[in-house]
């Protein structure tokens, strides 16, 4: 086996113009080396113009998301003898702006998990005189929801994404889903008006592409079509019960 | 999207589900047997009178009426998101929407009037 790789990489630079392009580069194949090593490699040795956003290493920050031969990965989780002999074509995540080279705008993504509100919403005066107590089966209700990295990989991996730049996302809805699902919250109606919108959860077609490509083993699909549910219910309730507003 | 306005598609959504259920558990169970096993022979077929009979049952009409409407709107439901999807026509939506659901009622409309006059 050889023991070096191509690693074809997207380069783009605003400020010169231009199309995207791929750009090669001739990285050693080493057993241990992740395929964000090769472009540590190439920002060190070969190129250090070239630009990518990478922090942790270790599958815990969510910020090293590229897409890998076409599939959204992280970069610091995938070894890069598993693509041998190579070509890897790495790019910039789909249905992102690009920055420069394979860093994306996660402006849009910011904004939108902002609106679901994903933090505990208490509408009481209600102080705790300790923390808020919480049983095995409460904390499992939401647990996998949580473990969210906001990597935004399933953004780059869902088609409605690619469609509807409105569409509020797998990772929002999952984190929306995350608090609506915690004991300890009370910012349900609030997130179900975000979220019972058209290009909330009615926008998903459950292609399910999101909860393939998750590398924390989160089910955005599964929250997506229990919220499709729970907005059911509530849609036919409001004919029964006009719902004041809180 | 924030003062947004909660999407109706609920409606739309149950219809397609209920339907996908009998999509996926009924239909293919009438279409082995009256479109398989009977004309071939291998199971002996139900004589016409007996069919007939079978199909003036009230709780048989009110299956099959469930079973073919249901099946329309679920395939409405299927056809309006591949159009707009696949065939990349979500600028048409409202159209693809009229026709494809409207089909579903067309499709419910003649249902009843041939399960009230059989």
């Amino acid at each position: 086996m050889s023991d070096t790789i191509i690693l074809e990489v997207a380069r783009f630079n605003p400020e010169r113009g231009g199309e995207p392009s791929y750009e090669s580069f001739e990285v050693p194949l080493r057993p241990d080396w992740m395929v964000l090593d090769g472009l540590n490699h190439i920002k060190d040795q070969l190129d250090g113009s070239l630009t990518f956003r990478w922090s942790c290493r270790m599958g815990i920050c969510g910020s090293c998301g590229m897409m890998i031969n076409g599939v959204p990965t992280l970069t610091c989780e995938s070894l890069l003898i598993n693509y041998a002999p190579g070509p890897v074509r790495v790019g910039p995540l789909d249905h992102f702006p690009v920055v420069k080279d394979l860093v994306v705008d996660l402006d849009d993504f910011l904004a939108k998990l902002q609106k679901v509100r994903p933090w505990v919403v208490r509408k009481d005066d209600f102080k705790p005189p300790r923390e808020f107590m919480q049983s095995p089966a409460q904390l499992e209700a939401f647990h996998q929801f949580s473990l969210c990295i906001n990597c935004t990989l399933c953004y780059a991996a869902c088609p409605v994404s690619g469609l509807d730049p409105n569409f509020l996302g797998p990772a929002a809805i999952a984190l929306a889903h995350r608090y609506n699902l915690d004991s300890r919250d009370q910012g349900v109606e609030d997130r179900l008006d975000i979220v019972s919108q058209h290009e909330g959860i009615w926008d998903c077609t459950v292609v399910g592409e999101c909860s393939v490509v998750c590398p924390k083993n989160v089910d955005p699909s599964l929250a997506i079509q229990q919220l499709k549910l729970t907005a059911t219910k509530e849609w036919f309730k409001s004919f029964l019960l006009p719902r004041g507003k809180h | 999207m924030s003062a947004g306005k909660r999407s109706n598609e609920p409606l739309v959504w149950l219809l397609f589900g209920v339907g996908g259920f009998f999509a996926a558990f009924f239909l293919p169970v009438h279409v082995l047997f009256y479109g398989l096993l009977f004309p071939s022979g291998l199971v002996h077929a139900p004589g016409y009178q007996a069919t007939l009979a079978l199909v003036r049952h009230p709780l048989a009409r009110l299956y099959l009426f469930a079973l073919l409407t249901l099946c329309f709107f679920h395939a409405a439901h299927r056809m309006r998101l591949t159009m707009s999807d696949v065939l990349n026509l979500r600028h048409l939506n409202t159209v693809l929407a009229f026709l494809c659901y409207g089909g579903a009622i067309v499709g419910t409309v003649f249902t009843v009037w041939l399960l009230m006059t059989v």
